[in-house]
């Protein structure tokens, strides 16, 4: 049975243990499950909160497509991605990758794959709010993340 | 018509988040567009005056600056990505 990833975008925060429990619920077939969950830094204090932009029905379908991708490539029996928008603050859950298989290594392979891609390809853009109420701008993409996604070719 | 649709720091400068305008049939691919836009005025000049750093969507899918517009409706220009 072809595996469907489960994405949403969404405002509001997610838990990690119940995300993993639904996608482990009712089966016998995974032997390992990894996740990733990205956080809001405070840059040394200096950060308020980052605003999220994204492109409705685009950042879904992106997303979906490096999942189907992922579970392509390494076999995965099931994933599970959600990425949040608005106002975050530091501490806050950002996104979560969870990517499940019969072994370690497609699950550690799966959610680093998807990870390295949605930075580059996934239609979101973070603007810097600061604790002295100025607005710093939109953040710069970084070479490393580039550079991250030669790591798969 | 397009439907163009603007993205952080692009959507900042043109000044608008989305706009319906009629294409040039001249304006046949991303780089086309994005010199027809950059002459649309001061705010579009200010987004577009570097425009090998500008990200196109194509109908919700990335698109490079050589591939053909055929026929898309719903154009999207935005900066590089910076989720996750």
């Amino acid at each position: 049975m072809p595996v469907s990833p489960d994405i949403r975008i969404q405002r509001g925060d997610f838990d990690i243990s119940a995300e993993q429990a639904t996608l482990s619920e009712g089966r016998a077939d995974i032997g390992a499950v990894v996740s990733f969950t990205g956080l809001c830094r405070d840059e040394n204090g200096r950060l308020e909160a980052l605003e999220l932009e994204h492109y409705p029905g685009m950042a879904e379908s992106e997303i979906a497509r490096i999942a189907r991708t992922a579970i392509d490539r390494f076999g995965l029996v099931g994933l599970t991605a959600i990425h949040r928008y608005g106002l975050i603050r530091p501490g806050e859950n950002i996104v979560l990758v969870i990517a499940a298989a019969t072994h370690r290594k497609a699950a550690f392979d799966g959610a680093a794959f998807v990870m390295d891609f949605l930075k580059t390809d996934a239609p979101f853009w973070k603007k810097e709010h600061l604790k002295d109420g100025s607005d710093s701008g939109w953040v710069e993409a970084r070479e490393a993340d580039f550079s991250a996604r030669g790591y798969w070719q | 018509m397009t439907k163009l649709i603007y993205f952080a720091w692009v959507r900042e400068r043109i000044g608008v988040a989305e706009e319906e305008i009629s294409l040039p049939a001249d304006v046949n691919d991303v780089a086309a567009l994005l010199s027809f836009l950059k002459a649309r005025g001061e705010g579009y000049e200010i987004a577009l005056q570097e425009p090998e750093v500008i990200r196109v969507a194509l109908d919700r899918v990335h698109a490079e600056h050589d591939a053909p517009l055929s026929g898309a409706r719903e154009i999207a220009l935005f900066p590089p990505m910076t989720g996750g």
